[in-house]
């Protein structure tokens, strides 16, 4: 299975082992692996918790895997997300891709890291100080992915403003 | 004519709204005039489901448009923007 949204932690080297085994093809692995933060806007995180919206997640992000397989020359991606409570420090989130040559593989991580940030649904709150907040979502990532031509809704901006 | 559509909420407007309900709606009625008609409720889904205050909406767990029009026995949810990654 190339999606998985779970509460556990994830091993980084045996996913990519699992990616490239019986693959004698591959000639590149790139992986990206998103981390809890300690600090926000000066402010010291104690926990971030994720919500997701069950059945949709999971479709959305097959969906986003299957447009990275048509639009680039790649032989295999795996993409976990994890949900639940997470500490600062904890992963959160691996996308790896595989490839002949490394510039797909590249290009491909990084389409997809900017694809789930915009349009998978996630939401993160976390705990601070000053009690819990749920996380504004920045036009940057809208950018991201309006640089690969994908004609999606803005995330952050409002829809009808 | 009517039709019942399950109605799915997250992040902070599940707060504000609860998870889920079961709504009785024009058949034909888009996902916009949805929000429009759970805004004319009053509290608290005006605040949460305002207009101007930036939201999503899926169809059938879908990202839509609010022009979409919902078809009989839908899941519609709202949402705010998302932040995951």
């Amino acid at each position: 299975m190339s999606v998985s949204i779970q509460t556990q932690d994830f091993d980084l080297g045996a996913e990519v082992a699992a990616l490239h085994a019986g693959n004698g093809g591959v000639g590149a692995i790139v992986s990206f692996v998103g981390t809890v933060r300690d600090r926000a806007q000066d402010q010291t995180i104690s926990q971030m918790e994720l919500e997701h919206y069950p059945g949709m997640t999971e479709r959305a992000i097959e969906a986003m895997v299957d447009e990275a397989h048509k639009r680039f020359d790649i032989l295999g991606a795996r993409v976990i997300h994890r949900v639940g409570l997470l500490q600062p420090l904890e992963q959160i989130v691996l996308v790896a891709v595989t490839s002949r040559h490394r510039g797909q593989a590249f290009q491909a991580c990084e389409f997809l890291m900017d694809y789930l940030k915009t349009q998978a649904p996630f939401w993160k709150k976390e705990t601070t100080s000053e009690g819990a907040r749920w996380v504004d979502a920045r036009s940057v990532d809208d950018a991201a992915l309006a640089r690969w031509g994908i004609e999606a809704a803005g995330n952050a901006a409002a829809a009808d403003s | 004519m009517t039709m019942k559509i399950q109605l799915r909420y997250f992040a902070s407007l599940r707060e504000a709204l609860g998870s889920t309900e079961t709504v009785e709606i024009e058949a034909g009625s888009s996902v916009g005039a949805l929000r429009d008609r759970l805004i004319a409720r009053g509290e608290p889904h005006a605040g949460a489901l305002a207009r101007g205050r930036a939201l999503r909406a899926a169809l059938n767990q879908t990202l839509c448009d609010e022009s979409v029009v919902i078809p009989d026995g839908a899941e519609v949810a709202f949402f705010p923007p998302v932040t995951g990654g």
